[in-house]
């Protein structure tokens, strides 16, 4: 049962990988390049420990993109606008960063505080729209993501700018030294070798990874995890069993936007120091696709991210060796949503009929041996 | 129509062994069996919802295998199923012509299905307004929108999955006269059935499944609703029978001036009074969709009162939120398993939990407890009889009378202090409702204040300690059990009794 359960659990995401590399290959030869080629490339390219710490980095921001696209998921709600959400965060919690100086510990966690605030803050408009005034949050955190990119420009352009700073790069005022988040570079150099070229393993994996604890605990230990997935499984069962309907989608909203309000932060607190032009966009849209092939489990969601992340860190070896357009990585990235969702979605029926066939037989085979005595 | 010799194996189970089933044309044909004896697979098989691994199946002397249920519906055959398939924000005439809507140049002539409509509505004395939502309908009227779609899409056969389960007596013999009708005009007939006396009274042969086989077909003057009864469990048939009165001076629940406003705005539930005392039940009885509903909703608070008292033990609880009600030891089985009831997809062990999620064994503080939860569950699966292959199986999987029996055992393990149970042993098999009677009968007699209501009259009537009829959100009638009859009851229900009494 248990095997059987792993392998139907494994046959649906590798499945959908390598239907994905398939259909992405034919693709390559429609154009007339060779698929093999290119993804040895990307391979060879792929496994320097330069691409690795790439990797993690990328994965570090898509996986919490990702967990808080599917703490909406989990409740059956649309977070589309954890990309404002975490814009906004990301400047307004760096801006706060290098205006306060705090001792080193202190002076990170108060950036964290402002993120997941200021993210929780705008998801929660959108919650708060939902309940109150009946509109659906894929429109309202749609609109809202625009709110956010006009916010976050006017502030790089006004308020939040850094006066000093005289390159062409518009940023906000960079974040002293003790508000900054420490690599991992030790670390990983005592298992390899030395990591060149001034690419640095950031610090922030760590917190990712504890939010992924944290919200694996809160949905299966904790009451009002429980409270959040009966009500993404059915409304109204949960209703009749005292579950407010409200005051659910504002939590999740609320915890959603929270996780949000951190995507930025990886970059700001390990690299950038600072809010600015070259600031990472889209990962909010990504964390949509991560969560779903991730199927909104907190491990899967974390292989999701790091296959996403590698393929991003892979992809622009293309442009500089062979003839294979980069976007083919792209493309094989949604093809993978896509057949992920199908391939899910066949497991589940396949489960589903499963156990309905073991109920049966249960019901039968007790059926038998309790009528017969009497 | 014939099938013979059709098997369905699903691996490890054969669903159906070599079932044999022969429908002459223009006949009213029952089948009849417990949950599980293979009547639907044997029904998804005709209406090409599923294909047979072995068998022929005739229809008008020709040999057919139909792989989709729009080849059947071409063959003449429709289907009304139990769990209806209607889509809520579509008026009655929308979802009638859905998928076979009447187009003139590529546009849906609106005016011909209204007209089609209204005929079929009259011809076969199926009231219905095409123009009301379907959300705003109730069960009853659900159901003959269903009827109403197979006729409109030129059905000959009609499969009707337990169509009586939420109909009234009267209501019964209007859909009985409406099947003769339709018999008379040729129309082929298929129905399941739990209730035995109707099966009698309607069909001209009654094939009976058990266990995936054929193991009798009959005729209704050759055999009993005893004998039928013993041929589909294979033992004695369960009956419900009163006990002696456990009822108590106290009273559990206090129903005072009680008014909830329906959808439409006018009172669904109208100045109702009632008492519940500690060890009683009392029975609701009352045509689907006369506020026993809202009445069940309004108690639990998951709607609104807009005028009245509720008094759990002398306390109010008017104000109080679902949760709170809960916790002060209101439990719950709700009409509607699947939408209120549980959580479909989820493990039996968290279905369990529903309801009482914020209490041991369950929970501790603010965390579940889970091997409190797991425990729990596997003494309701003990307890109550749930057959299933373990507490990790997901409630999806579990025949409705397992799921149901699940659904009482959680509330009763909770120890609550009242119970509302709506349609308790709708659509579930035999020996499943013997024990959902049994059950009530325990709570009543630990001292539970029950609120039982039910379309099944002879529940009704059998548990009860008293009976109320509701009457367009009007208690109309307060009866003793003892003394009434269905018939009687169902003039009460609706109206008919209550006129004869004012002219007279």
């Amino acid at each position: 049962m248990t095997i059987r359960r792993i392998a139907l659990a494994l046959a649906a995401p590798v499945g959908a990988f390598a239907f994905s590399v398939a259909l992405s290959s034919l693709v390559l030869l429609a154009v007339g390049t060779s698929p093999m080629e290119a993804w040895l490339e990307m391979l060879s390219y792929g496994s320097r420990l330069e691409t690795l710490v790439e990797t993690g980095n990328r994965a570090t921001q898509l996986y919490l993109a990702g967990i808080a696209v599917a703490i909406g998921f989990r409740m059956n709600l649309f977070n589309i606008g954890v990309e404002g959400q975490y814009g906004l965060a990301a400047i307004l919690a760096a801006s706060a960063g290098a205006a306060v100086d705090l001792p080193p510990v202190l002076h990170v966690a108060l950036i964290m505080v402002v993120a997941m605030a200021v993210g929780a803050t705008f998801a929660g408009v959108a919650g708060y729209l939902k309940v109150s005034r009946g509109v659906h949050e894929v429109i309202s955190t749609i609109m809202l993501n625009a709110v956010a990119l006009g916010l976050v420009g006017f502030f790089l352009r006004t308020w939040l700018l850094d006066e000093t700073d005289t390159t062409l790069n518009m940023k906000t005022p960079e974040i002293p030294p003790s508000g900054r988040f420490p690599n991992l570079n030790g670390v990983v150099e005592t298992f390899t070798r030395e990591i060149s070229r001034g690419r640095e393993l950031w610090g922030f994996l760590l917190v990712a990874i504890v939010v992924g604890v944290l919200f694996h605990l809160f949905l299966s230990r904790t009451r009002a995890g429980y409270d959040l997935r009966a009500t993404g499984l059915n409304p109204f069962a949960a209703e009749a069993a005292g579950v407010d309907p409200r005051a659910t989608v504002v939590k999740a909203m609320l915890l959603s936007g929270a996780v949000a309000g951190l995507i930025g932060l990886p970059e700001i607190l390990g690299h950038a120091h600072s809010y600015d032009l070259a600031f990472t966009r889209g990962l909010g849209f990504a964390g949509i696709a991560v969560a779903l092939v991730g199927r909104t489990h907190p491990l899967g969601v974390g292989i999701a991210a790091l296959l996403f992340g590698w393929l991003d860190s892979a992809a622009p070896i293309l442009d500089v060796v062979g003839d294979t357009p980069r976007e083919i990585v792209s493309i094989l990235q949604g093809v993978v949503v896509l057949s992920a969702v199908v391939a899910f979605e066949v497991v589940s029926r396949i489960r589903r009929a499963a156990e309905a066939r073991d109920a049966a037989e249960a019901t039968r085979s007790s059926a038998t041996t309790s009528g017969s005595p009497s | 129509m014939e099938l013979a010799g059709i098997t369905k194996r699903f691996p490890g189970v054969v669903a159906n062994d070599r079932v044999d089933l022969r429908v002459a044309d223009g006949e009213i044909h029952a089948v009849v069996g417990e949950n599980g004896a293979g009547k639907s697979t044997l029904m998804k098989i005709l209406y090409g919802m599923q294909s047979a691994d072995e068998g022929r199946m005739l229809v008008g002397g020709s040999e057919v295998a139909f792989s989709s249920p729009a080849e059947a519906i071409d063959a003449g055959i429709g289907m009304v199923h139990q769990h209806f398939m209607l889509a809520d924000n579509l008026t009655v005439l929308e979802n009638v012509i859905l998928g076979a809507e009447p187009t003139r140049r590529g546009i849906i002539d609106r005016r011909s299905a209204r007209r089609n409509l209204d005929e079929l509505g009259r011809s076969y004395g199926l009231d219905l307004h095409p123009d009301d939502l379907v959300e705003t309908l109730e069960v009853g009227e659900r159901q003959r929108v269903e009827i109403i779609k197979v006729l409109f899409r030129g059905a000959k056969v009609l499969i009707l999955d337990e169509p009586t389960a939420v109909l009234v007596p009267q209501e019964v013999e209007e859909l009985f006269r409406n099947l003769r009708e339709l018999k008379s005009r040729g129309h082929t007939i298929i129905f399941i059935d739990h209730k035995l006396e109707e099966v009698l009274a309607i069909a001209d042969t009654i094939t009976v499944l058990r266990q995936g086989r054929t193991v009798a077909t009959v005729e209704p003057g050759d055999v009993t609703a005893h004998e039928l009864a013993e041929l589909m469990v294979g033992s004695e048939l369960p009956a419900p029978s009163t006990e002696p009165r456990t009822v108590d001076e106290h009273v559990t629940l206090s129903v005072r001036n009680l008014t909830v406003t329906g959808t439409d705005g006018r009172p669904a539930v109208d100045a109702v009074d009632l008492d519940v005392h500690r060890g009683e039940i009392i029975g609701v009885a009352g045509v689907e969709g006369n506020g026993q509903g809202e009445l069940i909703e309004a108690l639990l608070g998951l709607r609104p009162t807009s005028e009245g008292e509720l008094l759990l033990d002398g306390e109010s609880i008017a104000d109080w939120p679902v949760r709170k009600r809960r916790e002060a030891g209101i439990g719950y089985v709700p009409e509607d398993r699947h939408r209120r009831g549980l959580l479909l997809d989820a493990p039996l062990w968290e279905n369990a939990m529903l309801g009482h999620q914020t209490q041991p064994p369950y929970a501790k503080g603010p965390w579940l407890d889970r091997s409190g939860a797991r425990e729990a569950t596997a003494r309701i699966v003990a307890d109550f009889d749930v057959r299933t292959p373990g507490i990790d199986t997901s409630a999806r999987a579990l025949s409705g009378g397992n799921q149901q029996k699940l659904v009482i055992g959680r509330e009763m393990l909770a120890g609550p202090r009242m119970l509302v149970a709506a349609h308790p042993t709708r659509g579930i098999d035999v020996g499943a409702q013997a024990a959902v009677w049994e059950d009530l009968r325990a709570a009543r007699r630990d001292g539970l204040a029950v609120l039982l209501v039910s379309a099944d009259l002879e529940e009704l009537i059998g548990l009860a300690d008293r009976l109320v009829v509701m009457l367009r959100g009007r208690i109309v009638a307060e009866l003793d059990p003892t003394t009434t009859t269905p018939r009687l009851l169902g003039g009460y229900m609706t109206g008919a009794v209550d006129e004869e009494a004012s002219t007279s």
